[in-house]
Formats: structure tokens, C-alpha cells, sequence
């Protein structure tokens, strides 16, 4: 197949995407669906940006950075028939959380299990995590939605997304006067107060204040801390919210799934090819050029990339209105989060449990009290990483056994805090001093821990910007703050995926609605681009004029509906 | 009184949940531990171990025990090798369908029969003057099933000459000493093996396969697991996806294989009609011309396409799924539970089609599957149908496509 010589034709595309994370995979899968000829232009060697599995230990596979799925969009799977190339979302039967008594919650699938375990601890709480569960179910099931549309332009006089803002406004007004209420709560307050008025118990409220601090400078008693833990209670497996699975061979193992997609639809992936910086002509976006100087060119370049990176890097920021400049400018990545991942020669015991090992089948929860929580975060505030950090273990290969060989085991811990930047120091310095901590922090509840220990691989927001390209090594490509979400993702006036570039639209995490392998970015972003093609608003580009448009529109009509080709367009 | 199978010593020890099924009169492990999802995920990612020994299990031996089985059997037992195994099924003279289940020829003019009802005064009563003998060995036999990815790995380590089995072949092994045989069938749809040991020294064998899996995920998994398993393979259940001719009151009750869609049993059975498939390309030297019981109701199906219905696949549209659930306020559920009861199927204009019989939620699949009678005319792949379900206590009607079965279907089920 390879060509002897590249000529301009076989460098044009209809769209290039820039970046093979899971976002522009998702992305380019979309717009190959549709029939339109997309390149994917990905600067490392592999797929999946920071949702790889890499083998670093034979035998031993590293969920180097994202390590579990739960808010991907389900009709994704769906609309890329995700199933016949190998997804397969493995659940997590259960949660442990080990207290600093030597003490634990283990909760699993069993209601009454669960019930009496939560007894153990306060009898109070049994009822009042079934009544927190309810409560939050329905703000999930209120809020839900938002997550797989564009979000109306609240600055726009057209009429169209004055329809759709009349639309959100009474779809909000319907709601019940507690949901929304409880929604305004979470969305605003801190997962402390939210909690408290719930539950006594410390180990319980430890564990669910854990998902209110993930991946963003916040404690559980900080205001903003709310949304962090409703969004990602957003997340579901096979129907269950605030669920999540392990995929086979981990997120890594996601990717390629998505990879596999976006190529049997048609996309074409190159490796190893780091955009340099879109070109533009006239306004508009032509084409993309590479480090090397080689160039492609589309009419449509799309970007996976964070917002710094989307408008600062790879366009010149000159061209952008200033006040969108100022706002990317200001818009806070401050990575918080490392990865301490270890190949070990057996499973952890925990003392109380005694040779027990089920308990391993889901998260390992280090995070025993909200105070917990909290100290960690207080070494973050002054610039340092926490000295008893908050822990998101996973044993992965008690969930795939693939993922190591027989009778040893893969762990990955998710640690915060860790701020990006340290005061008076580097993370080139401090790196082993991290995995020190994490492991005295493990060694602490898992007694001959260290002994396990076959090898430590720290990731620090250094390196996870290093590798991945992720800005301040965020992992949401940008914090989930309220001034950063929904209408304001990544800046105000610019949350549907356009840019004020014709032609050059953005996909990555850092738009809405963000973060956590949800790929609703790159859906949503793909519907925008269908959308402007189906109305000629992008210039140069003639639907159903022959070449690559004619493809479009004939698998458009073959889809009957274009439901599936542009899930934004046709909900909007 | 209820009874043990031979493994009880080690099931009882491991169902940590105190759920047991009766399955002909024995002790079955409903689930082992808290999640019966995991023990599915075991199945299709690990290996699982599956206690089936209280399947009937018939020995028929003797000089005309092929003759015999001939005669009964609908599928053709002369394809069966010394070695081999063939699911089959059995018929009335009206070509209706009494039970189906698994054929060992194990030796020459010896053969086992799985079967999951009584069926012995059924096949003695029609030995007539044959040498033939059948005798119900059902006790004599602990049968461990081995399923999932790592099913060839643990049985090759216990038993080193079943490595290269293939599909549906047999092999006499050692396993911890104890001879068995083993066999690669099952009833999950996956790569899988049953080692059949004598009742007596069967908890050896299980030990074994435990020791081999060890640190592998490799776990047990009880009923409802294979009931997962069994639909998403489109392996169907007496009972629930079809009745016992022999005591079925109606015939609305009964079905013909073609109708359970086993029509191609009776590839070679087509010389005088045909079914419409290709010819078998698998070098038998000449169609099948037994005289086996109902043959000729068979034959006549097949040329007359008279089927009333087939057993098909459904998915469940999941956007119609989701929208339904939504508008009446609930949240979708996505419920893995297997439900083995009649729900019927409907056309856009709400007239009966047909019914299920067989349906949940596919965590592989990741959508509402179901096993469905369908009319010939909506057999093809991709024909809409309704499936009525009661959403906030009354029917809905979700928008569903025939899917060919099985629905899931590893390649290395047979790899």
C-alpha cells in the first residue's frame, strides 16, 4: 500500500485530527462513520494518550496513567460498535476501604451485605447511605443528560440556541424542588457538608468524599468539591451509577478497541507524527504541519489536545480574539495527581482479613476520614505533596489475570496530592521521594507490603505532561472547576467545540463536558463538524460535490437517519 | 430428601452464600459468592468450574448400539467416531422435539447420552429385539465443567493428553491419577471442557483443575452464571425454551428442531426437499437415510417449509430502551438477571408475532438480549419486532432486531 513518493492529493484529507487520545479516536471514528477520509496524527508510537497499558515488566502490564472506565458515553459504544472489536468492561465486584485502626468497609453487590457491614461502623448510616444513594441518583438523573449535549451558547442572539437555552432553563424548571436543590448543593457546595448531613460514619464518608478530590486541587471540606464527586458519580456500568469497570487489558485496552473502530470505519492513524502548528489561510484552517515540516492537508482540523495547547501552541495565539486569549491564559490545569504503579510478587494481606483476598476485586481505597483527606490536601495547598496521601488502588489482575503472570499481581495507585508545582524543588528531584511515601503509605496498612514489591514505576504530573502532552500533567486537561464547566468549557462563548478559526474545532478533555475516558468530547465535537458541513458553513467544502463529499452523503443516506452520524445535531 | 453430587465436599465448602438450587434432586450452587457477574466475568475472561454432574447421563452399549441410537436419535450418530461427541436430540414420530442433549461415543459400541429429564423407560422400550442395553449411569459420574479463555490451559495441565482436543472430541486421561474422560463440550458457548470422573474419586479431580487455576481467577460459578452464559451462546433449556413433546398437552407446546433452529442436524437428511443450505462439505459418502423416529415429519418440514416459527436472536434496540425508561421517569435498568419466562413479541402494529423465552441484560453484548420464536418471514437478520416489557406496571413495546444466534460466539469456542 505504501506509495513511493507522497504528493499533495494522498497528504489531503477531509479532516485531520490532531492527537490518538481517546477523545480524538472517538472523534475520528465519528467522522469516518460518516464517511468522511480522516487522518489522526498522534505524536507518540501508540494510541490512547494517557488511557495506555504498557507492558514495563514481561508478563506485568502498567495501567501507566488512566486506569479504570466508568463515564464513557454509552452510546458510543453503540454507534462505533465498540463490542465487535473487543470491549469488554469488566466489573469491579466491590470496594474496600481499610481504616487506619485496622478496621475496613468492604462493600460489594449484596444489598444487605452492605447494610450490615455499613452497621459495623454506625447503624445509622445503613438507611442513610440508601436515602444519600436515592437522593443523588435523582440530581444524576437530572443532570445526566447535559453530558451528551452541546451546551447552548448563552452569548449567541441566534435563535436556535436561544430555543436551546429555553430548553435547559425549563427542563430545570420541571425538576422536583429537592432535586434541584440537592443539584444546586453539589454543584456549588463541598462534599463535606453534602455528606454530613447524611451520615456520622467517618470510614464511610472517608470513601465517598475520595471521589470529590480526584484529579482536582480541592479537599473535601472546599467549596467546589461537590462537583467534582457529582461528576464523576455520573459514570455508570451497565446501568448502575457511580460504577465502574475495569476493561479488559485495562484503559490501554480501551483505546485500542477505539483504534480499531475508528480504522474499520475508514480513519487512517499515523504514528509518531507531532503536530508542529495548524496552517491557516485567510482565517481558516487548511491543513496541519509536522515538526519535520512535512504538511496535511483538510478543510477540517480538529484538535484532542488541552485548551493551552489547542490555542496557544497550535495556533498562534495572535490570530485568536483577545479575550479568549486571556481567558485559556488563565484557565487553571495545576495537575494534582501522580501514579504509583507496582508489579508484585503476590497479593497484599491485610491483617484483619487474613488470608483473605476477595477484597481486592474492585478500588482499594485509601482515604479512611474526610480529616484524612483533608491533611493530605493541606500539604498541597503550600506547595508540597501529601505525606499520608489519598490512594485510588486497583489490584487490576485480581479483576483480568492477563494482566500479570499466574500468582503474581499488578497494582495501580492513583495518588494525590501532588501538585505540579513544588516549592523550592522539581519533580526530577522528588520523584522517588513520591513512590517512598506511597509505599510507606501502603506499608502502613499492608504490613510485608514493601516485600511484594517487585518494581515501582512514579508517574508525577511532571511526566504525565512529559508523556502525554497533558498541560501541568492535568488529567482532565483542565480542572473541574465551576468556572471552567459546561457553558464556560474551556472558555466563554467557545464550549461547541468550534474555534474562532474556521475549520479548526476542538475535541480534547479540556472541553465539555471534560474529563475521566468519557469521550463525549470527541462525539459531541464530531456532531459540531458534520453539522457545519451539512450546512456549507465551512468554506471550500462541497457536500455531496463529488470525492470524499460525495462518500459522505452517500453514508449518510445509507444511516437513514443520521441519527447515529451526528448524535449533537440530531438532539439539538 | 435432597442429595449431594459428588463435588459437595468441595461446592458446600466454596458457595459462600448459602444458595442452592435443586437440580433433579441435588444440590446445586446458585451462586458462590456475592456476584454471580463476577462468576459470568470468570467465564468469559478466566476460566470458571461448573459442577454438572446432575445431568442424566445414559451408557448405551452393545452390537447394534449404533443401529439403536440410529434409529432414535435425529441427528446422525454414524458421524459420531469412537472419540467423538455430537449434541443430538431426540423426536416423536411427528417430528417434535423430546430432549436434546449430549452423544460420547466412547469406545466401540459404547456410547454415553446426557439428557435432562428421565428418559430411560423412553429408550428401553424401543430396543426391541436389537443388542442393544441402556442403562442410567447418571450416579456413576461426577462431571466437572471447565469453561472460559483458560479452559485448555488448566485441562492441559491436568491432563496433558487433552491438549489438542477438538471441538466436541473426547480423550481418556489421568487427572491426579483418577481416570477420566474428558470431553470439549459445555454449555457456556466458550472454550470448554467436561472431565468426567467416577463419583468416587471426582473431588480429586476437582482439587486439581483448583490447584491448576490458582492464582488465575480461576473460581467456581453456580446456576445463574450459566444461565448468562447459555443464552448469550443461544443454547436453549427444556423447560423454557421448549417443552418434551412426550408431555407437552398441545401442540403449541411443542416445537421441531428446524423450528428450535437446529436445522442443520439435517444437512444430509435433504435428498428428497432440502432445507436451502448448501450441501454438507464435510465428506460423508452419502445422505442420511435412517428411519429414525420422525424422520419423515422431518423430511416433510423441510420440503414443505412448513416451520410455523424459528428461534431467533433479539437485541433490543437500546436508544428505544433508554427512551422508554426515561419518559417514565426511571433509570434504565441494565440488569444482567436472567429471565427464563414468555414475553411476547409484536409487529408495529401491535399484532402478536411470536413470544421470548428467554431474555437479559448482556453485560458482554452490552445490550437487552433475548431468545424469541419468530415467524419465518422475520428470520432475517435485522427484521424490526416489538418486545413488550412492563415499565411502571404496565407494557411497553421496545423496538427490537432479529439477530442470528448465538449471540456471543468466541472464535475460540472452537479454535
Amino acid at each position: 500500500m505504501a506509495k513511493s513518493k507522497s504528493t499533495r492529493e494522498d497528504r489531503t484529507y477531509d479532516a485531520i485530527v490532531v492527537g490518538g487520545g481517546h477523545n480524538g479516536l472517538t472523534n475520528a471514528a465519528y467522522l469516518a462513520k460518516s464517511g468522511l477520509r480522516v487522518l489522526v496524527l498522534e505524536r507518540r508510537a501508540i494510541v490512547g494518550g494517557a488511557a495506555i497499558t504498557e507492558e514495563l515488566r514481561p508478563g506485568f502490564w502498567f495501567t501507566t496513567f488512566s486506569y479504570a472506565l466508568s463515564l464513557l458515553r454509552p452510546d458510543i459504544i453503540h454507534d462505533l460498535d465498540l463490542v465487535k472489536h473487543g470491549f469488554m468492561p469488566i466489573l469491579m465486584p466491590s470496594t474496600f476501604c481499610p481504616k487506619e485502626d485496622g478496621d475496613y468497609l468492604l462493600l460489594g453487590q449484596d444489598h444487605g451485605e452492605n447494610h450490615k457491614e455499613i452497621e459495623r461502623h454506625s447503624k445509622h448510616d445503613a438507611d442513610a447511605y440508601d436515602a444519600f444513594n436515592h437522593d443523588v441518583n435523582k440530581v444524576l438523573q437530572a443532570i445526566k443528560p447535559l453530558l451528551d449535549e452541546v451546551p447552548p451558547d448563552i452569548f449567541s442572539d441566534d435563535p436556535e440556541e436561544l430555543i436551546r437555552l429555553a430548553a435547559l432553563g425549563s427542563r430545570f424548571r420541571r425538576l422536583d424542588r429537592k432535586v434541584l436543590h440537592d443539584a444546586v448543593r453539589l454543584l456549588t457546595g463541598s462534599a463535606a457538608d453534602f455528606l454530613d448531613d447524611y451520615f456520622e460514619s467517618d470510614i464511610l464518608k472517608g470513601y465517598l468524599a475520595s471521589t470529590s478530590i480526584i484529579g482536582t486541587k480541592v479537599g473535601p471540606y472546599s467549596q467546589g468539591s461537590g462537583l467534582v464527586l457529582l461528576y464523576h458519580l455520573l459514570g455508570e456500568h451497565d446501568g448502575e451509577f457511580g460504577a465502574w469497570a475495569f476493561h479488559k487489558q485495562g484503559n490501554g485496552g480501551f483505546t485500542k478497541v477505539l483504534a480499531r473502530a475508528a480504522a474499520a470505519f475508514g480513519a487512517e492513524i499515523k504514528f509518531e507524527s507531532p503536530v508542529e502548528h495548524v496552517i491557516t489561510e485567510g482565517g481558516r484552517a487548511t491543513g496541519v504541519a509536522l515538526g519535520d515540516g512535512s504538511e496535511y492537508h483538510a478543510p477540517v482540523v480538529v484538535s484532542a489536545l488541552d485548551p493551552r495547547r489547542t490555542f496557544m501552541e497550535l495556533v498562534d495565539p495572535r490570530e485568536l480574539p483577545t479575550d479568549l486569549v486571556d481567558a485559556i491564559r488563565r484557565f487553571r490545569f495545576q495537575g494534582t495527581s501522580a501514579k504509583v504503579n507496582f508489579a508484585l510478587d503476590g497479593v497484599p494481606r491485610y491483617p484483619a482479613l487474613g488470608d483473605r483476598t476477595d477484597q481486592y476485586r474492585g478500588f482499594t481505597n485509601i482515604g479512611p476520614s474526610m480529616e484524612y483527606l483533608e491533611h493530605a490536601f493541606d500539604d498541597a495547598k503550600y506547595g508540597w505533596y501529601s505525606k499520608r496521601p489519598y490512594l485510588d488502588c486497583a489490584i487490576q489482575s485480581t479483576v483480568d489475570p492477563d494482566m500479570a503472570p499466574p500468582g503474581k499481581a499488578v497494582m495501580s495507585c492513583f495518588v494525590q496530592y501532588a501538585p505540579y508545582k513544588l516549592r523550592e524543588s522539581d519533580w526530577d528531584t522528588e520523584k522517588q521521594g513520591l513512590g517512598d511515601t506511597v509505599q510507606a503509605t501502603l506499608e502502613s496498612f499492608f504490613p510485608g507490603f514493601g516485600k511484594l514489591v517487585l518494581q515501582r514505576e512514579v508517574r508525577t504530573p511532571l511526566d504525565i505532561e512529559r508523556t502525554v502532552g497533558l498541560s501541568e500533567g492535568n488529567i482532565f486537561a483542565g480542572e473541574f472547576l465551576a468556572p471552567q464547566m459546561y457553558f464556560f468549557r474551556p472558555a466563554p462563548g467557545w464550549s461547541q467545540y468550534r474555534t474562532p478559526i474556521e475549520g479548526y474545532y476542538q475535541c480534547g478533555s479540556g472541553t465539555h463536558p471534560g474529563g475521566c475516558v468519557m469521550g463525549a468530547p470527541g462525539k459531541l465535537a464530531a456532531g459540531q463538524v458534520l453539522k457545519d458541513r451539512e450546512r456549507g458553513r465551512l468554506r471550500g467544502v462541497k457536500v455531496g460535490g463529488g470525492g470524499a463529499g460525495a462518500r459522505g452523503a452517500a453514508a449518510r443516506d445509507g444511516n437513514g437517519t443520521g441519527r447515529t452520524a451526528a448524535p449533537a445535531a440530531a438532539r439539538g | 430428601m435432597i442429595r449431594t453430587t459428588p463435588f459437595h465436599e468441595r461446592t458446600s465448602a466454596l458457595n459462600e452464600t448459602g444458595l442452592w438450587e435443586h437440580w433433579s434432586n441435588c444440590l446445586v450452587a446458585q451462586r458462590y459468592q456475592m456476584s454471580e457477574k463476577f462468576e459470568y466475568f470468570a467465564i468469559r475472561n478466566a476460566a470458571g468450574m461448573f459442577d454438572t454432574s446432575p445431568l442424566y447421563k445414559y451408557r448405551i452399549t452393545g452390537g447394534d448400539a449404533e443401529r439403536f441410537l440410529g434409529g432414535v436419535l435425529a441427528r446422525d450418530p454414524r458421524r459420531c467416531a469412537v472419540g467423538h461427541a455430537q449434541y443430538t436430540l431426540w423426536c416423536d414420530d411427528r417430528g417434535f422435539v423430546i430432549e436434546d442433549g449430549v452423544l460420547l461415543h466412547i469406545a466401540d459400541g459404547e456410547y454415553l447420552l446426557t439428557a435432562a429429564e428421565p428418559n430411560l423407560a423412553y429408550f428401553q422400550g424401543l430396543i426391541g429385539r436389537l443388542d442393544a442395553t441402556v442403562e442410567d449411569v447418571t450416579e456413576d459420574w461426577g462431571v466437572l465443567s471447565v469453561q472460559g479463555p483458560y479452559a485448555r490451559d488448566l485441562v492441559a495441565a491436568v491432563a496433558p493428553q487433552a491438549k489438542d482436543l477438538g471441538y466436541f472430541g473426547i480423550v481418556r486421561a489421568k487427572v491426579a491419577g483418577v481416570p477420566v474422560l474428558v470431553s470439549r463440550t459445555g454449555y457456556t458457548g466458550d472454550l470448554g471442557y467436561e472431565i468426567w470422573a467416577p463419583a468416587a474419586d471426582a473431588v480429586a479431580v476437582w482439587d486439581a483443575v483448583a490447584a491448576a487455576g490458582k492464582g488465575r481467577g480461576v473460581i467456581p460459578f453456580g446456576m445463574t452464571a450459566l444461565y448468562m452464559a447459555r443464552i448469550e451462546a443461544g443454547l436453549v433449556l427444556l423447560d423454557v425454551d421448549f417443552h418434551s413433546s412426550r408431555f407437552a398437552w398441545t401442540d403449541a407446546d411443542r416445537t421441531t428442531p428446524i423450528e428450535l433452529g437446529l436445522g442443520w442436524m439435517f444437512r444430509d437428511l435433504a435428498a428428497d426437499g432440502g432445507n436451502g443450505t448448501a450441501a454438507s462439505s464435510n465428506g460423508h459418502d452419502g445422505h442420511d437415510d435412517r428411519a429414525f423416529i420422525g424422520a419423515e415429519a422431518i423430511k416433510r418440514e423441510l420440503r414443505e417449509k412448513t416451520s410455523r416459527w424459528q428461534l431467533t436472536g433479539l437485541m433490543v434496540d437500546w436508544r428505544d430502551y433508554d427512551r422508554i425508561y426515561d419518559a417514565a421517569g426511571l433509570i434504565p435498568p441494565k440488569d444482567h438477571t436472567p429471565i427464563q419466562d414468555e414475553y411476547y413479541v409484536y409487529d408495529e402494529g401491535l399484532n402478536q408475532l411470536g413470544y421470548a423465552t428467554s431474555q437479559m441484560y448482556s453485560p458482554m453484548l452490552q445490550r437487552h438480549i433475548a431468545l424469541a420464536r419468530v415467524p419465518l418471514a422475520l428470520t432475517t437478520p435485522g427484521s424490526r419486532v416489538k418486545l413488550e416489557l412492563p415499565v411502571a406496571h404496565r407494557y411497553e413495546y421496545f423496538d427490537a432486531s432479529v439477530t442470528r444466534l448465538p449471540l456471543f460466539n468466541p472464535q475460540r469456542r472452537t479454535a
